[in-house]
């Protein structure tokens, strides 16, 4: 589903290269995590996957069911099927967050041709969803992330993922700030949305999060490019042992 | 938005009059025609000191920012009556209806001049025994120190008509005054005299213009206790100049509430001169800008000055601006606190979300106190779209115009969060989607 060949990345305002020939497949279907130490460069993989201005890609490619992500605008890139849960999702005071959420999904619709939602589908959709996520009526109406608690933003985004169904799910250390009760909110939420045709790639810090979203494989990434590849006990290592040895021994 | 730029001038308003010769005045004067009989009186006495102050000249201080010869010009540039008029706003509200043709009262095509707990007469038909005549120019008057207004005293000597509304209760519907325009150059004049009487309230909302150039006055005597609230939309689809002062005297325990949603025009300038006079009062004021200098140069400006002259009153001035296209916008904002005013709390946020790099935004923000336990505050940022914000959005599927829609509406939340009617802001903000994705994007 998801393919990175090569992918070499700089910051387009300094002369900095963070990524340095990252390749990477996710077959439909799989959970793939990624951990690796600070400065890695994950944060910014996320990015350019999904077209935030600032960086230039120098060499390589990224394709999403075989199409080019890289000449597509964010929210062509969207449409296509990408969504990007932040690590710091953004306040917008004086937007509703239904107002948002019902013209992202419509936006979408028409850009595949397909029939826009109406208001009273709409509204018994973003209404189920929300209860499974335990996400209240009033906090749909307040303004996009304005006033809500770390938690009550990263439900909102798995909220925006449950309703904009996107193919490749990538998640932008969506443990960082969560307790354990609203860490098992968003990880039943994410679960709920595993199936055979979507697949999710998992950046995190700590393995907990893959305790309870179960990885198909995962990755070490330092010095922007993966190190070493293998299945859920990797992470496993790296928690009790930390990066250096996995590091030195990937040279 | 990120803080860029921040211009500010801290110095205070000239008092100095106007310097123009007098043959300048002379030639804006007999190009008008002046009024006889209704509130002469009134008319003489502003006559008498326009011609003592003179028109502001371009050393005026209090002209800075904008170019007074649009309306120190004796006749308004010939503009073509534009095919598209105002088009309907609070159609869903029910409201007393009143038209203005060009600055005078179209009596066919208003409702009846009938509203319980009001009392509405039309300056042109008024004379001096109307309730109004004691208060016609009188605080247009008293807004003229320390700083010199006079277009509005202009207004007050000859103002072709306008309404005169006594508010006994509180009436159940609100009076809205639309306004269009049906000659090329007419030079519209008009001029409002509002007296909310103790404990009633008055919603009065404004949309439309008239005119190829305008000149407004509304002055709203505030009894204890009364409420006032106003609400225009202003909408120019052509390039257009307009000058129109608001001028409130607030008593004790008495609310005034001012929100102005203004699109558009060449040369636009709105001043407000607010005098809370009685103890535990409250004065908001409020706009949103618009301001395209794409297809006619576009200028815009602000100029508001709150007296707080009692005890435990609260002022807010909140003035958002939205430029692109080389537009400029302007806002000279100041609070004086005088002697023994203590507790007063007053607030002033002025800012401009510049579109490109041309725009500009000029912002004068002052305080001046004359006693020691208030709180005010006034902040003026300059910024752009908040590229985060942008990329948030997006990123969610939503096309780059309507995202930037999305983030002009959270930019102007505030002011539009000063409207306390929900209906009435459900309007505005309707209108406003509508104008924004029309118009403000490319």
């Amino acid at each position: 589903m998801l393919k990175i060949d090569n992918l070499h990345v700089k910051l387009e305002e300094e002369d900095k290269q963070i990524l340095k020939g990252l390749s990477l497949e996710i077959p439909a279907g799989q959970v793939h995590a990624i951990m690796g130490p600070n400065g890695s460069g994950k944060s910014t993989l996320s990015y350019v996957l999904s077209g935030r201005d600032g960086y230039e890609v120098t060499e390589g490619s990224a394709t999403l069911d075989g199409q080019s992500l890289l000449d597509m605008e964010p929210e062509q890139r969207a449409s296509a099927g990408l969504f990007l849960a932040f690590q710091y999702p953004v306040e917008i005071p004086g937007v509703g967050n239904m107002t948002f959420l019902r013209t992202a999904v419509n936006a979408q619709r028409k850009a595949r041709g397909e029939a826009e939602l109406s208001s009273g589908d709409f509204l018994k959709l973003v209404r189920a969803k929300a209860a499974e996520l335990q996400i209240s009526p009033e906090m749909l109406k307040r303004p996009v992330n304005v006033g809500f608690s770390g938690g009550e933003k990263k439900r909102n985004e798995i909220l925006q993922m449950a309703m904009l169904e996107p193919r490749m799910c990538i998640m932008d250390e969506t443990d960082s700030g969560l307790d354990v009760d609203a860490m098992r909110l968003v990880s039943d939420g994410v679960n709920a949305l595993r199936s055979p045709d979507r697949s999710f790639l998992v950046i995190t810090h700590y393995q907990r999060l893959l305790n309870h979203i179960q990885p198909d494989v995962v990755h070490i990434m330092a010095n922007g490019r993966i190190v070493k590849s293998g299945g859920p006990e990797l992470a496993l290592q790296v928690e009790e042992e930390g990066y250096g040895d996995l590091l030195a021994e990937a040279g | 938005m990120a803080d860029i730029a921040v211009q500010t001038k801290g110095q205070t308003p000239s008092v100095e009059g106007a310097t123009k010769p007098a043959n300048a005045l002379d030639a804006r004067l007999s190009a008008l025609s002046l009024p006889q009989g209704g509130f002469a009186l009134a008319r003489r006495d502003a006559l008498s000191r326009l011609q003592d102050m003179g028109l502001p000249g371009s050393r005026d201080e209090y002209w800075r920012y904008t170019d007074p010869r649009p309306f120190n010009a004796p006749e308004a540039t010939a503009l073509p009556v534009p095919q598209e008029q105002a088009t309907p706003l609070f159609e869903t509200l029910d409201r007393l209806t009143l038209v203005f043709v060009d600055g005078v009262f179209d009596e066919a095509a208003s409702d009846d001049l009938a509203l319980e707990g009001v009392e509405i007469t039309t300056l042109a038909k008024a004379d001096e025994a109307n309730w109004a005549a004691d208060l016609y120019g009188r605080l247009e008057a008293a807004g003229q120190n320390p700083v010199r207004r006079p277009f509005a005293t202009l207004n007050t000597a000859a103002a072709q008509d306008g309404l005169l509304i006594r508010v006994t209760g509180k009436p159940s519907k609100p009076i809205h005054v639309v306004h269009r325009r049906a000659s090329d150059n007419a030079d519209a004049i008009w001029h409002h005299v509002i007296r909310v009487e103790a404990g009633a309230e008055l919603t009065l909302l404004e949309t439309g213009m008239s005119g190829a150039r305008s000149n407004s006055v509304i002055e709203v005597d505030l009894a204890e206790g009364a409420a006032f609230h106003h609400v225009a939309s202003k909408r120019a689809v052509d390039s257009r100049v307009g000058i129109g002062h608001i001028f409130a005297r607030v008593a004790a325990k008495a609310q005034f509430k001012s929100f102005t949603l203004s699109v558009n025009g060449t040369v636009m300038r709105n001043e407000a001169v607010i005098d809370i006079a009685g103890d535990d009062a409250v004065a908001h004021i409020a706009a949103a800008v618009l301001g395209d200098g794409g297809k006619a140069p576009f200028h815009q400006d602000d100029t508001v000055f709150i007296t707080h002259g009692a005890e435990r009153c609260e002022s807010r001035q909140v003035f958002k601006k939205v430029l692109k296209n080389g537009a400029q916008g302007v806002f000279q904002g100041k609070i004086l606190v005088k002697p023994g005013a203590q507790k007063t709390d007053g607030y002033q946020i002025s800012q401009a979300l510049l579109l490109d790099e041309r725009s500009q935004f000029l912002a004068k923000p002052e305080l001046e106190i004359y006693a020691d336990d208030v709180k005010c505050s006034h902040g003026s940022t300059t910024g752009a779209i908040d590229d985060e914000a942008l990329f948030y959005l997006r990123s969610r599927g939503v096309p780059r115009e309507r995202a930037i829609v999305f983030l002009v509406l959270s930019f102007l939340a505030d002011a539009l969060a000063e409207i306390e009617d929900e209906a009435i802001r459900d309007c505005i903000y309707e209108r406003l989607d509508v104008w924004l994705t029309l118009n403000a994007v490319q």
